[in-house]
């Protein structure tokens, strides 16, 4: 990055840390940060449009909606974590793949599971065998995201769920009574509501999600974990910057990195608490009207 | 092979007992089942043992959280902030790294030696590793629950001449542990949960001897077909989370005894995924 750094092995001190810490895989370790980040930032809003459609679904009259929305919410319940983890990507990779055969290659006469083999036709990879390397990586983290999202739903669901049937039922009988559609009760009364109840389950859901991170590099994306990894191992005289296992100190500060990201958070989300709880009809509310008496 | 012969051979190979290698081709449900089942006393080892210690240590932390002197309330709070704050997963991997930089001949401290080596195997290091993470949930719900203990429970202690460390013990501490219950109960649930980390995480399986999720993801990896050994898991965890409930629940009841029945707290399922 710096002109000085052109000849590493003839630095010392400081200028080494600095060219050091500025070397093109440093640069990358940095920007997966990026990566977790993109993560959290797409993921957090497609899980709880997920976990929106789910509770809606559980909520409806229509038995098999209700049953299906149900199901959603149960499945997640009482299997560990990774296993979903392990078990999506893969199932979902193959899912792709059958469905793109199904359609490319009709006339595919082979059989696609051959003993231990998955084999579907040239055409129908995904993404195809000929692509560039960047699309194996898209494709990877955004099987990861829809991973994580579906995973996540589920639990955004239950909590969304439980929030919609502790809105009080009073509140909607009287916009009942006043003359308003089902609909317009729905999203005018009872999701203006529902946030202040779903907030401490939904803040709960995201320290969560910030902490199931660095569930990425099981999912074969290159993320912060990978790199501490690669970059804190030991490097020989072969390598321009040699030094002995240091990761210790990398995951150390990927620790520290976290903390702060779980810190800032609550700091956060206690502020939108009290403002969701402002004026509710709550225990929490309740105390805020006291205190500003 | 009969199916009796796997379980057999198989049972107790993840604690190295049995046939050394593991099925490479010809892969039978009967196989699958036996070695994941295999895998599982891991989970339950590491899961028992990191709950068993933890209960105790977490009392502690729970205690020193909420005494009056800065000394003891500080070093809790940085303790329980630092465990429930970060991943469980880079705990295991920082754990492991630092783990293998002790000495590999052990330490001579005043002429005594201490063998440092077995520390980095998974027995020891993710045990520990799992007891402290347990330790400061634990802690956090003992001392919510100490938080809300009745003040009306508090005040009659001291009516009746109970003081200091007997109203600790004989009101406090009861109260508390009744009112944590529940959520201590899923506390462990997902402690047994975590334990499916270890080997994904830093340490290695030795000679093969791995936990559940290890031998499903060796079955997966090599017939590329998740749709079996992953729902076996789940199907094991699914047993184990039961079994876990019911002994929770028979304690809770015993918690609960001298209650009327319609205050007395229920176990409610309420899944964390990951720490």
């Amino acid at each position: 990055m710096f002109s000085f750094c052109a000849d590493p092995k003839a630095l010392e001190g400081f200028g080494w840390l600095l060219c050091y810490l500025t070397s093109g895989k440093h640069l990358g370790f940095y920007t997966s940060f990026l990566t977790v980040l993109t993560l959290l930032a797409v993921t957090a809003p497609t899980a709880l449009a997920f976990g929106f459609g789910g509770a809606m679904a559980a909520r409806s009259h229509i038995a098999p909606v209700s049953w299906l929305g149900k199901i959603y919410i149960v499945m997640v319940r009482g299997v560990p974590d990774i296993v979903f983890f392990m078990f999506f990507v893969i199932a979902l990779d193959q899912g792709i793949e059958w469905m793109k055969h199904q359609v490319v290659c009709p006339d595919w006469k082979e059989p696609i599971r051959q003993g231990l083999e998955f084999r579907v036709c040239p055409q129908a990879k995904v993404p195809l065998g000929s692509s560039s390397q960047i699309w194996h990586q898209l494709y990877g983290f955004a099987l990861a995201v829809f991973t994580f999202s579906i995973v996540f739903g589920a639990f955004a669901a239950n909590v969304l769920y439980g929030a919609m049937n502790a809105v009080p039922r009073a509140q909607l009988e009287t916009a009942e009574s006043y003359g308003m559609t089902p609909r317009q009760v729905f999203r005018r009364i009872l999701v203006p509501q529902m946030w202040t109840y779903a907030l401490p389950g939904l803040s709960n859901l995201w320290m969560i999600l910030i902490k199931a991170t660095p569930l990425l590099f099981l999912l074969g994306v290159k993320d912060i974990v990978y790199w501490a990894r690669e970059l804190g191992s030991a490097k020989t005289q072969a390598y321009a910057y040699p030094h002995p296992d240091w990761r210790l100190w990398y995951f150390l500060f990927l620790l520290v990195a976290y903390l702060c990201m779980t810190r800032v958070s609550e700091i956060l989300l206690g502020r939108l608490s009290a403002r969701l709880n402002h004026g509710q009809a709550t225990a929490a509310g309740e105390a805020m009207r006291r205190a500003a008496q | 092979m009969t199916c009796w012969e796997t379980i057999g051979a198989y049972a107790f190979r993840s604690l190295g007992y049995g046939e050394k290698l593991l099925p490479r081709s010809d892969f039978t449900l009967c196989q699958q089942f036996t070695l994941i089942g295999s895998g599982l006393i891991w989970n339950i080892y590491f899961g028992a043992l990191a709950l068993m210690f933890g209960f105790f240590f977490a009392n502690a932390l729970a205690m020193a959280k909420a005494s009056h002197n800065p000394w003891a309330r500080k070093p809790a709070e940085w303790f329980i902030f630092v465990f429930r704050g970060s991943p469980l997963f880079i705990q295991f991997f920082l754990a492991y790294s630092a783990l293998v930089m002790l000495p590999r001949g052990g330490i001579d401290i005043f002429g005594l030696h201490i063998a440092t080596n077995w520390l980095t195997s998974a027995w020891a290091g993710a045990l520990i590793v799992l007891f402290l993470n347990t330790a400061a949930y634990a802690a956090e719900i003992f001392y919510g629950a100490l938080m809300s203990v009745p003040k009306g429970d508090l005040e009659a202690a001291e009516a009746y001449g109970i003081h200091g460390w007997s109203k600790f013990r004989r009101i406090q501490w009861p109260t508390m542990l009744r009112l944590a219950w529940p959520a201590y109960t899923n506390e462990a649930i997902f402690l047994f949960h975590a334990t499916t980390l270890v080997f994904f995480s830093g340490f290695p399986a030795f000679q093969q001897r791995g936990d559940a999720l290890y031998y499903a993801n060796y079955f997966a990896d090599k017939t590329f077909n998740p749709f079996v050994p992953y729902p076996i898991v789940a199907f094991y965890f699914i047993m184990l989370t039961a079994t876990l409930i019911l002994l929770f629940g028979i304690v809770n009841r015993r918690l609960n005894r001298h209650l009327p029945s319609n205050i007395r707290s229920k176990i409610r399922l309420r899944p964390r995924l990951i720490r």
